[in-house]
């Protein structure tokens, strides 16, 4: 049977992406950035799952205004990277795992979570940045990946308590799949950040400490909290943060901290970065 | 009943929700269209020539003509939308964000690597700083 193995969470910054495809992550804006994936780059090649379900927003390039999808989940062969108006990013073709896709979406659609089941789609930054940050530079991305797009820029997004329930049916989900698969969940986005009006640039460390406190200890509690509370502390786009909840919820009650990092600033975004692994 | 709004009182900030996007759709539209290389190409070619190709107020064209991020920002724009027209300049989201701040480029990267915005005085209107 397919098993969850860890969870990881990053920001998805895509100044970050075009620093690695630059070549400049030495440079010294963004080495101390960098040196907070080093152990977790050596970790991933000793745990490297078979699959990633990796939960992420599409930032309008996918979706334009013409759907917006709550849930999507990636059910196709194969991603390309998209064009987000700088062209595409000079990344491997993400591929995917139709089969485990499909059964998570009929597992999930069936416990009351309404996925949008997508067989086209192409992957920006918010996707990619991610495998960059853990693989580093690939001529192909060394595990098969499943989209989860979640709609973070119309609001309202879902709850965190939706998207922690979310977690949970993904994790019974694949648990239930039969082939001999090791699964991560990846939860993307974040941390405090806002990208538009005067207040851009707010950053607030303190509440972000205190979501990662809360996510490894008291996710049922953090799951409760309101949309207005990430918008006026961490920023108009911070709420990207319910992301991370998914992985959590897939995880189990108990988890251990593998690695911890938290940075300040890539661009405009305060950066945290997680490896959990259920506890033993 | 209109929509229930508890962020109205966030400094600073505008909440792209459904009413927004309402305003914003043509707009942000057009934005999707500069994900193509060959649309770029022509909309440098003539900015208000492309703009007049879609059916967005003249509000929305003039502040897309200044790069008024602000006012576009408050006219329906996105800023994931609104990306596709920086990227097409060759700006960052840093370099872009920032004319929204009433700070240089140079002052708001220095803010950032600094720390960032406090919190402190920019969680309500009216709030003292």
């Amino acid at each position: 049977m397919a098993r969850i193995t860890a969870g990881v969470t990053t920001s998805h910054v895509p100044a970050i992406g075009a620093t690695i495809d630059h070549g400049r992550t030495a440079e010294p804006y963004w080495a101390p950035m960098f040196a907070g994936y080093e152990f977790s780059k050596r970790w991933m090649t000793e745990h490297m799952p078979d699959v990633v379900i990796l939960v992420y927003n599409d930032h309008a390039s996918a979706f334009s205004l013409d759907i917006v999808p709550t849930f999507a989940i990636g059910c196709a062969e194969s991603f390309p990277p998209a064009d987000e108006g700088w062209g595409p990013r000079p990344v491997p073709v993400v591929q995917g795992h139709p089969a485990l896709a499909a059964h998570i979406a009929q597992s999930v659609t069936q416990q009351d979570f309404d996925l949008t089941f997508v067989y086209k789609m192409s992957v920006d930054h918010g996707l990619t940045v991610p495998l960059s940050l853990l693989f580093g530079q690939a001529s192909a991305w060394p595990c098969r990946v499943i989209p989860l797009a979640v709609n973070v820029v119309l609001y309202p997004p879902p709850s965190g308590r939706r998207c922690y329930a979310l977690g949970k049916a993904i994790r019974r989900a694949v648990e239930t799949f039969d082939e001999d698969l090791d699964v991560q969940v990846w939860g993307t986005g974040g941390m405090s950040h806002q990208l538009q009006g005067p207040r851009a640039g707010l950053i607030n460390s303190p509440w972000d400490n205190a979501f990662i406190d809360r996510l490894i200890d008291d996710p049922d509690g953090l799951a409760q909290v309101p949309h207005i509370e990430y918008v006026r502390e961490a920023g108009s786009e911070g709420i990207e943060l319910v992301m991370w909840l998914i992985m959590r919820g897939a995880l189990a009650e108990k988890v251990t901290t593998t690695h911890r990092f938290y940075h300040v600033a890539a661009s405009n975004t305060a950066v945290g970065h997680l490896i959990l692994e259920n506890s033993k | 009943m209109s929509l229930e709004k508890p962020y109205a009182d966030v400094p600073g900030t505008t909440i792209f929700d459904a009413d927004q996007a309402r305003k914003g759709y043509h707009l942000n539209q057009f934005c999707m269209s500069l994900m193509s290389a060959e649309n770029r190409t022509r909309f440098k070619a003539n900015e208000r020539a492309y703009v007049d190709e879609w059916p967005m107020s003249e509000e929305q064209k003039e502040a897309l003509l200044a790069r008024d991020y602000n006012r576009l920002i408050e006219l329906g724009g996105n800023i994931y939308f609104l990306a596709k027209v920086f990227s097409t300049d060759g700006l960052s989201y840093l370099q872009a964000v920032s004319t929204m701040t009433g700070m240089s480029v140079e002052q708001y990267r220095n803010m950032m690597i600094e720390g960032g915005r406090s919190i402190e005085g920019n969680r309500y209107v009216g709030e003292k700083q």
